[in-house]
């Protein structure tokens, strides 16, 4: 069965790597729904996070083959239920019929949002959230003329995940040690995904 | 292990970005990339020059004391070349190209090389980094043309990078699961003279692990398997040979007594006559391997990646076993078939850890099973191919003389198609390392370069290409380094005046519409003398044993061309979409 999974990858920051990884999912006709790269909790570490549709064996064998990367440190994948993210969004309407049509105060309060420019002209709103919050706020705004409409990729942090402190100096080593050696199929029970 | 060597011409070149350190040379980039070379103890590099190389080519001028390099005719055949001499030698294949063109001829051997994991390392020249990406004259984007079939690539822009990156290709290519790597360089890093403290070779990347520590758990769980086995099997294939775990092999199955079938990539890892040896799996493989695949218990795969000519339909595939599953390459394993026991590992290590574990065994019921199979498929298939009746030769006749004449000890290369499936069923191999043929990839036009590799990498060794009618025309080129360097491959053209396999498919399963795989053919012989290689031709059964004797025997290259059956057909098969156990013998 698919279902949406946010593959967190940590990669070293290298020219090229995006592709790299991006043609994992091409290969195989899957769609990135949403991709974003971003510095990691490590410095000099990079993490991406790739949200897909599909079923948890494709993208067990997708992990797989992105892990084996040379430039790949870790790969991590995780249902919704597995993570907490946010999308970000920004909603540009004019400034007149917000203010003439609609409580802004009482919209803004609705849908967790603020307001980031107000202009005579035109007004932004922000708001974090689920898909499903930033279209509320979406379709409230949709009928007041709305200018441009832009989300974010999905950002997520794994719920059961120690941070990745700790594997970077494991990956250091020479030698990986047998702490260090863990067997993704040893770590089956374990909430996330680990080679 | 630090090395600094005699470097030429060095301080001449000095220009403003280096400055003078005692503990140091001034060296240019292309000096540093040749300098890498020796270190990394390469003695063939394969190549063509141009433009976006020229550096490079010009600094070689001083290093042919120390480094060979082979003028091919077009850069696939260098990729080609470079396989087949790492796949003969164990050593890391070399090739030099240029920019635009020079590269992109490269992408079908690394393409190969990617899916037979075969070690390479690919330099690539390339435009002044300021031209990069302005359409400059034969720039193209090599890196990411090349990323889906590299295992690592990398520019280099900076001659100060030259070493370092040069270690990490050397060190990505033959470790782990070995594998093609390009290194593109631009032309300015080539000129550019820099401080160069040396040679480090490179023994670790912290985001890369070529193999993990073996677990033990797993090794104890695939023992028990294996100790209460009633019919276990073992199919093993290139990672045997790439894992040079040969003997820890042959220990293992000697000790157990299972009967082991290999993949086209693994032949040779056992010596043919074996008595264990069951033979070959997979779309063309042997009778009793396929059909006993959905008797077996337990089914032990080793070095080997299930691929899809090796199973066939997957949910008719060996559903009654348990699997135990050893590869160095974790996304391998619960790839295609899923493993009751996976074991993660360089077989070199854990094929001792299991047979430490496991009691020693015969089980001779079972072997007795794979050899009534064999008795059928002699029978039915191999009787006729190896001393058929029929006036036209086959090609299994001919494979069967040089096993006579060669006993068993050449190198034997292919190229693809029914010729290469008939010299994989039908050829002995003594010892490993013999056997190279285009696997993963299926390429047409890689035997006559890989042949030419091979013999670069094994001097010693008798190497016979056997290459079809389409494919030598492929590469046919490369014809010129035989008369060039004078190099002693064979070549063995099975001329069957068709695109063979094509056409038995189109046989079988287009009611006999040939479109477009009857191929008219120049005179092949006359190709060779242009060359200045002596050949012949036979087409009669009372001469070929005299013209394979006569190749044996002429010092150097030589080229035979062997007329065939044109309409035979390869058997066994497993049509595509069956299941292995639904192999058809005729
Ligand atoms: C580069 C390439 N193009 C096409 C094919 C498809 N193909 C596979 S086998 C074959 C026929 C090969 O003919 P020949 O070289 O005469 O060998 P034969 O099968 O007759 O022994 C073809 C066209 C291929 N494998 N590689
Ligand atoms: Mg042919």
């Amino acid at each position: 069965m698919k279902q949406e999974f946010t593959i967190t990858v940590y990669t070293e920051n290298q020219v090229g790597l995006l592709v790299r990884i991006a043609t994992m999912f091409s290969r195989r006709k899957i769609n990135i729904e949403s991709l974003n790269t971003s510095p990691s909790e490590v410095d000099g570490i990079h993490r991406f996070n790739i949200l897909v549709d599909e079923t948890e064996e494709v993208v067990r064998k997708v992990a797989r083959q992105i892990e084996k990367q040379v430039d790949v440190l870790k790969v991590y994948f995780s249902t919704n239920e597995e993570i907490i993210w946010q999308e970000l969004a920004l909603y540009k309407v004019p400034t007149d019929e917000i203010a003439e049509k609609v409580k802004v105060e009482r919209l803004l309060r609705e849908h967790g949002a603020r307001a980031v420019v107000i202009r005579k002209d035109y007004t932004v709103f922000e708001t974090t959230g689920h898909r499903e919050e930033t279209d509320g706020l979406l379709h409230a705004l949709e009928p007041y003329g709305l200018i441009e409409f832009v989300r974010s990729a999905r950002v997520a942090i794994i719920k059961g995940s120690r941070g990745f402190h700790e594997k970077i100096r494991e990956f250091e080593e020479m030698q990986p040690s047998s702490e260090a050696a863990e067997n993704e199929f040893l770590n089956e029970g374990e909430k996330v995904f680990s080679m | 292990m630090e090395q600094i060597l005699e470097i030429p011409k060095a301080e001449k070149r000095l220009n403003g970005d280096a400055v003078a350190n005692p503990k140091t040379t001034v060296v240019t980039g292309s000096q540093a990339v040749l300098d890498a070379l020796v270190c990394e103890k390469v003695e063939t590099i394969f190549g063509y020059p141009g433009g976006a190389i020229m550096p490079i080519y010009d600094a070689l001028y001083d290093y042919s004391d120390r480094l060979t390099h082979i003028l091919v005719r077009h850069e696939q055949g260098a990729t080609h070349a470079a396989q087949g001499y790492a796949r003969a030698s164990g050593r890391v294949g070399v090739v030099f190209a240029t920019s635009g063109p020079g590269a992109t001829n490269l992408v079908t051997g690394l393409a190969d090389a990617q899916i037979d994991s075969t070690p390479m390392v690919c330099i690539t020249g390339q435009v002044f980094a300021h031209l990069l990406g302005t359409d400059a004259f034969q720039e193209i984007d090599v890196i990411n043309i090349t990323t889906p079939v590299t295992k690592w690539n990398y520019q280099v822009t900076d001659a100060r990078e030259i070493p370092q990156v040069l270690a990490k290709a050397f060190f990505i290519a033959r470790s782990g699961r070995s594998g093609p790597v390009l290194v593109d360089i631009s032309k300015n890093a080539q000129l550019q003279t820099f401080d160069y403290e040396g040679y480090t070779p490179c023994q670790h990347i912290r985001s890369y692990r070529p193999k993990p520590i073996v677990r033990k758990e797993y090794i104890e769980q695939a023992a028990v398997l294996i100790n209460r086995a009633e019919r276990p099997f073992v199919l093993f294939g290139q990672g045997v040979i790439l894992g040079n775990a040969e003997e820890e092999f042959r220990q293992f199955i000697e000790k157990t007594g299972i009967p082991a079938a290999w993949t086209i990539l693994g032949a040779g890892a056992m010596p043919t006559d074996h008595p264990l040896n069951v033979g070959m799996l997979g779309m063309h493989g042997n009778y009793g391997p396929n059909v006993l695949t959905n008797q077996c218990d337990v089914l032990i795969a080793i070095g080997m990646r299930f691929d899809d000519r090796v199973t066939g339909r997957l949910d008719k595939y060996a559903k009654q076993a348990k699997v135990i599953h050893l590869d160095i390459d974790p996304a391998e394993i619960d790839k295609n078939v899923k493993a009751d026991v996976p074991v993660w590992g360089d077989c070199k290590e854990t094929l001792p850890m299991l047979t430490a574990l496991v009691s020693p065994k015969k089980h001779e019921a079972w072997l007795a099973k794979f050899r009534e199979h064999d008795a059928q498929e002699q029978a039915a298939v191999i009787e006729n191919e190896l001393r058929p009746t029929c006036d036209t030769l086959t090609m299994g006749e001919v494979v069967n003389l040089l096993n006579e004449l060669t006993g068993g000890d050449a190198i034997i290369v292919t190229d693809v198609g029914q010729h290469q499936m008939v010299a994989c069923r039908y050829a002995w191999f003594n010892q490993t390392r013999s056997t190279i043929t285009s696997g993963g990839l299926g390429t047409m036009g890689f035997g006559l370069p890989a042949a030419i590799g091979a013999k670069f990498g094994k001097p010693d060794r008798t190497v016979i290409g056997i290459i079809g009618d389409g494919g030598i025309q492929m590469t046919i080129q490369e014809l010129g380094v035989i008369q060039q360097y004078g190099v002693g491959v064979k070549i063995v053209i099975l001329n069957n005046q068709f695109l063979g396999m094509v056409r038995q498919w189109q046989e079988l399963f287009h009611e006999r519409r040939y479109s477009f795989t009857d191929m008219v053919s120049p005179d092949f012989v006359k190709v060779a003398d242009a060359y200045g290689i002596p050949g012949q031709r036979v087409s009669e059964r009372a001469f070929l044993k005299n013209a394979l004797q006569t190749m044996l025997d002429t010092p150097g290259g030589h080229l035979l061309e062997v007329m065939v059956g044109k309409e035979n057909n390869v058997f066994p098969m497993v049509p595509q979409g069956c299941g292995v156990a639904e192999i058809r013998l005729k």
